[in-house]
This record gives structure tokens, C-alpha cells and sequence, in this order.
């Protein structure tokens, strides 16, 4: 395995308490808006897609022991050295030292809203119909992958049904190792707590992950129990 | 509008606005100006996109969709078949809000939403995710121990209610429409609205209770 996430945490034990806070506190340093409208306005210029940007972050080395900001600056910088935008000395000298590389965008004042209003969709025309309807039982395939996927680690070669069909979506395994959108069918599936968590789960717990059609395969749902 | 006009107004005790510049502010200030030196990007663009997230786009969105969905049965049942365009029907659209499913609380079921593997959060109706909801103890428990993180924000479900976790896997969002609190059938939209807390809608709370102090005046004033 050369490909590791340091980010896939469902079901993890030892991380502690939650620690709520009120609801207008946005940022605990000055600097970390600017982190975040970095990151907004360096994404919209085209130069990598979110996939990338979320397997940037969850592959950095230190990641559990960076907060938020620290990730996003930190999957930022990455980014930008890897595709020879920003290089180390730069941003030691704090001033562009070698010239600029053509990008797709630049994201201007006058076009933020409108920008944050469109969105990036996913959803695209289907090529084939669904493989399965609401109310299938499948499972989930047991393989890790060698990339980024979006399957989380505990709900791996688990027993479930489909709940819903959310349509054709750009599949993030392909799109985040640069090999395209390759849309394929994504469905809401639903697993029963104690087929993730043994008999000692919540009684009454269910959890819903969307999957894409690729990572299930038919199942029974006997096999749940 | 530099940055510091921001900080003025927003920035927390962790800060003082006439402190020193800190090795992050530096690091963070030599990128951005690297950045604009090299032309990637328009250092006016970031002041709005901060002023977006601190001014326009948060949870008071989210909470008039549920005040609306609470208030008008035509609107639930939209939200309930086609959340995305019921949610736009409000202006509400955009980046990381493409395409929305609504999950109703009952008495029978409690809807807690979680991103497992990162951040995925409702942006265009809850606008940027709190700092715990990205951080290790509750993504890693939300999904196994629901109802021990629900009482680190000190909520208490019955015995018979189940709950429902949603994992936001892909770039489908969540929002969570909390139980109408008891007692609040004289109140308007916005009155409703101002029930509606932000962990309400990700299901780390409840909807406060109609007697809690702003609806009342809220009420009273538009009666």
C-alpha cells in the first residue's frame, strides 16, 4: 500500500470528548479566515478539483496533529508546490521568486457570489441504468484501495440496503487521482449498527453512507444479522 | 477593506488585534502574497469571501428553511421530495449545497449528520462547520456512540427514540429538520426561526423550547 489516509476516523476510540461551541464562532486565530478564502479562491482557479484537495489533506503525514486551518494550509501549500505554482523559497522569501504557470481562472471580487452560488455539481447524465433499486440488499466490497476512495474503513465488506438512488455522480476515486469524472451511479445505503459494531451497538442505530455503484455488490440481507 | 478591519470586529480573546504577528499569520500572509504576486489569485476576492461566511451565509438560513418547513405543510413535503430545489426555492444554493436531502426528526427517530473522513458539511443553509464537527472525537464517535455524543452537548434522547446516523460520503448534504417544539403554534416564520439552533440542524440539539425569551418579544412585536 503506497496510497495511506490519515483522515478515515468513523469508529475510532480514544479521541476523547466532544467540545461544543457557541454559534457565531467562526475562527480561533486571526489568520485562519484567510486559510480558508485561500483555499476558496486558489480551488476556483481550476488548478486541482476537491477530490484532490481532500486526498492533499488526508495523506499529510502530521494530519492528526494539525487542527483544521493548519490541514487546509498545509493541503494548500502542497498542492501548490506539487504543480510547481508556489515553491519552497517563495514562500521563504515571502515574494514570487520564478515565474507564474497558465491557470483556467482567476477568481475575481465581482464574481465570488455568484461563483458560491453555482456550486460545483456532481450529478451527471447517467451512461447505463442503476444496477440496483431501493430496498436491495447489497455489500459493500471488503478491498482497500491503493488511492483515495470515500468508502469509510468500518463500513467495509458490510451488509446493507439501498435506501436511495441519488443519481450518476462524479466518482471521487477516479477524479482525485486525475484520471477523470468517470460518473457512476450513487446510491444512499443503510447499515444496521450492530453490523458495523457487533452486538453491543446502540439497540436502534442506523447509519446511512452514500456509496457509488462500483464499491457494492448485490447481497441478502439475512446476511446482516 | 484590509484584514485587520475584519479581526476588528470578529476576532476572540484568543487575540488582540494589536498583538504581534505570529509565525501562522506570517506563513500565511508570505503565501498570500506570493499568490497575488504570481497573479493566482485577487487579494479583494478574499475579503469577500470571508465577509460571505461571517455576514450572509450561515445557520439563520437553515433555520428559516426549517421555520418554513415547520410552518407550511406544501413546503415539508417539497423539502422531504426534493430538498435541493426546496432549498432553492429560498435562495439558498451553491458550493458544498449541490444537492441537499432534508431528514425529518420524529419522535421515533433522531437524525445526527457526521463526515466521517473530512469536513462535508450543508455550507449554503449552515454555512462553515464548527470546529468540533471537523475534529477527531466527533467524527470518529459520532457514527459508533451517537448517543454519548449527544451528551457532551448535554441531550438526552428517550430510550425508545432511535437514532439515524448520516455519513456524508459523497457530495450529497444533510440538513437535519428538528421536532417543532411544543406550544409554538402561534408564532410566524420568523418567529419559529429564532428556535431553530444550528446543532438543531446537524442533530447535536434540539429546537429550543417556544417559551425562550427572543420568540416571545419576536411574537409579541408582530402581533
Amino acid at each position: 500500500m503506497s496510497y495511506q489516509t490519515h483522515a478515515d476516523l468513523g469508529g475510532q476510540t480514544g479521541h476523547g470528548a466532544v467540545r461544543p461551541e457557541p454559534e457565531g464562532e467562526l475562527w480561533h486565530a486571526r489568520w485562519e479566515p484567510r486559510v480558508l478564502a485561500l483555499t476558496l479562491a486558489v480551488g476556483a482557479t481550476g488548478a486541482w478539483n476537491i477530490d484532490q484537495s481532500r486526498a492533499a489533506r488526508e495523506t499529510l503525514p502530521d494530519y492528526g496533529q494539525l487542527d483544521y486551518y493548519r490541514i487546509w494550509l498545509a493541503g494548500l501549500q502542497r498542492l501548490l508546490a506539487d504543480r510547481g505554482l508556489v515553491s519552497a523559497d517563495e514562500l521563504a522569501a515571502g515574494h514570487a521568486l520564478h515565474p507564474s504557470l497558465p491557470l483556467p481562472r482567476r477568481l475575481a471580487a465581482e464574481q465570488v457570489a455568484a461563483a458560491l452560488a453555482k456550486g460545483s455539481p456532481t450529478e451527471r447524465p447517467a451512461a447505463t441504468p442503476a444496477g440496483f433499486a431501493v430496498g436491495d440488499a447489497v455489500s459493500t466490497r471488503s478491498q482497500i484501495p491503493d488511492h483515495h476512495s470515500r468508502l469509510p474503513a468500518y463500513a467495509r465488506g458490510k451488509p446493507g440496503r439501498i435506501e436511495r438512488v441519488h443519481g450518476a455522480h462524479v466518482f471521487a476515486d477516479t477524479h482525485a487521482q486525475g484520471l477523470g469524472e468517470q460518473p457512476q451511479w450513487l446510491y444512499g445505503v443503510v447499515f444496521e449498527g450492530r453490523t458495523l459494531w457487533g452486538a453491543d451497538a446502540e439497540p436502534g442505530l442506523q447509519v446511512s453512507i452514500d456509496i457509488w455503484q462500483s464499491c457494492l455488490e448485490a447481497g441478502t440481507a439475512e446476511a446482516s444479522v | 477593506m484590509n484584514h485587520d478591519d475584519h479581526d476588528h470586529d470578529h476576532h476572540h480573546e484568543h487575540e488582540h488585534e494589536h498583538s504581534e504577528l505570529g509565525p501562522m499569520d506570517l506563513r500565511v500572509r508570505a503565501l498570500e502574497t506570493v499568490l497575488t504576486e504570481k497573479g493566482y489569485i485577487d487579494p479583494a476576492a478574499l475579503d469577500v469571501l470571508i465577509d460571505t461566511y461571517q455576514t450572509r451565509i450561515g445557520p439563520r438560513n437553515g433555520a428559516r428553511v426549517v421555520a418554513k418547513a415547520w410552518a407550511d405543510a406544501g413546503f415539508s413535503d417539497w423539502l422531504l421530495r426534493d430538498a435541493s430545489a426546496a432549498i432553492a426555492s429560498l435562495g439558498y444554493t451553491g458550493r458544498q449545497g449541490e444537492h441537499m436531502v432534508a431528514v425529518f426528526n420524529t419522535p421515533a427517530q433522531h437524525n445526527l449528520v457526521v463526515c466521517t473522513l473530512c469536513s462535508c458539511y450543508p455550507w449554503p443553509v449552515l454555512g462553515l462547520p464548527p470546529t468540533w464537527y471537523k475534529s477527531a472525537p466527533y467524527r470518529s464517535r459520532a457514527v459508533k456512540d451517537p448517543r454519548g455524543v449527544l451528551a457532551d452537548f448535554g441531550v438526552s434522547l428517550p430510550a425508545d427514540t432511535s437514532i439515524r446516523v448520516w455519513d456524508s460520503t459523497a457530495e450529497v448534504r444533510y440538513l437535519v429538520i428538528p421536532q417543532r417544539p411544543a406550544g409554538s403554534d402561534s408564532l410566524d416564520e420568523a418567529g419559529l426561526a429564532d428556535l431553530v439552533t444550528r446543532d438543531s440542524m446537524i442533530g447535536t440539539g434540539l429546537a429550543m423550547p417556544a417559551g425562550s425569551l427572543p420568540a416571545v418579544a419576536r411574537a409579541g412585536a408582530s402581533a
